[in-house]
């Protein structure tokens, strides 16, 4: 089972698909998030959003200024103000 | 006789020009109303995810915030008026602008002083030549409005709202706009921005009709919503924007429309008249030359 992740921005959806596993800066430190985790609310601080794709050694990697996140029932939705793509970096 | 007939030539020229010019308006309009509605799409997840949001912290804990409470310390209020930066869109800026004067007069009425924020330039036109005084005023994007500008609008609505009534605060932030329902609608809209009264109603308007989960917030209830709700005005005041600029752009195209229709109906009424003048002129020319010839043989 894997996560749904839409990731989007004022202007439209940055990147939307399946992933095994989300590293986001929240509000009280980094924050991975994989299937099945509590439902969750946070607020996005100034870093990098790191998402690995099932059945790839990469992850996609954005920069981003702050936001939002949330996380139910495996659909993750992270809201901001602006991301721009970071190098892939290895796992 | 040959005067009027140079007369029509000339009109049927120049309306013929300015046929030319409503054609290109309208097709410009037409052209820039597809991408206008493609933003309105974009946009869309942004403000869905957020007013989601909004919704499941308002809904899930007893969190108080300022810009969900009612203020009464204070009897000034804004009102932010979104018209076009152009003419040529018919009664578009016209309308907003009758429905903002009925809303400030309503405001007036029940005793409240009104701060007026102004966003394009034939509205700030319109309140000037009134020497009206305008607390903020933002031209020249009222086409194709930028997440730039809509913050800088949404944060100076916010630094209004924000301090206290002895410093110049306001008690609410009201949005008049025009909201666009369709190709051929187009609905002035008022809206109260600040303080949030949508909130409990937000969930209703998700497809997915599904109670809200219980969310864990991090680091706190409170620190999420205070990083929400600036965003969620933001998200909205660009919403307005856009939708006032798709508004805009199919009320140009339908105006133009109707000025090339009628620059036509013109040209069609001139081009009769001036064959008409022709035609009195042959005719009068021939009966010219036949009284003459008339004239030499009874002579």
């Amino acid at each position: 089972m894997a996560l749904e992740v839409d990731i989007v921005d004022t202007e439209g959806t940055v990147w939307s698909g399946p992933a095994d596993r989300v590293i986001a800066p929240a509000g009280g430190g980094e924050m991975g998030i994989l299937a099945g985790h509590v439902p969750v609310l946070s607020v996005l601080k100034p870093g990098d959003v790191r998402v690995l794709e099932p059945q790839s050694k990469d992850s996609l990697r954005w920069h981003v200024t702050g936001g939002f996140f949330s996380v139910d029932s495996d659909q993750v939705t992270i809201v901001v103000d602006e991301a721009t793509p970071a190098l892939a970096a290895a796992r | 006789m040959a005067g009027a007939q140079r007369v029509y030539r000339q009109r049927i020229r120049s309306t013929r020009s300015l046929s030319k010019m409503f054609r290109a308006q309208e097709l410009i309009a037409a052209s820039r109303i597809g991408k206008a509605r493609d933003r309105m799409m974009h946009a869309t997840p942004y403000s869905r995810a957020i007013t989601r949001a909004v919704s499941a912290v308002a809904t899930h804990s007893n969190v108080t915030h300022h810009y969900l409470t009612e203020r009464s310390d204070t009897n000034r209020v804004a009102v932010l008026l979104i018209a076009s930066d152009r003419g040529m869109a018919g009664a578009y800026s016209a309308t907003v602008i009758r429905e903002t004067e009925r809303l400030i007069g309503r405001l007036g009425d029940a005793g409240k002083e009104v701060d007026l924020y102004v966003s394009g330039r034939r509205a700030v036109a319109y309140y000037q030549f009134r020497h009206r005084a305008l607390a903020g005023q933002w031209q020249g994007v009222s086409d194709a409005p930028t997440v730039e500008v809509a913050n800088e609008i949404a944060d100076q609505m916010l630094a209004a709202f924000d301090p206290p009534a002895h410093e110049g605060g306001v008690a609410e932030v009201h949005i008049v706009y025009t909201h666009f329902v369709n190709m051929v609608t187009q609905r002035p809209q008022i809206v109260r921005m600040l303080p949030l009264e949508i909130v409990e109603g937000v969930a209703e308007h998700d497809d997915d009709s599904q109670p809200l989960p219980l969310y864990e917030f991090e680091p706190s209830s409170d620190a999420v919503l205070d990083e929400l709700l600036p965003r969620y005005v933001r998200s909205r005041i660009f919403a307005c924007m856009l939708q006032a600029a798709a508004s805009e752009l199919a009320s140009r195209q339908r105006a133009m429309h109707t000025a090339t229709e009628n620059a036509e109906d013109l040209i069609r009424t001139y081009t009769r008249l001036a064959n008409q003048a022709r035609q009195g002129e042959i005719t009068q020319e021939i009966s010219e030359i036949v009284s003459g010839a008339d004239a030499l043989a009874a002579s």
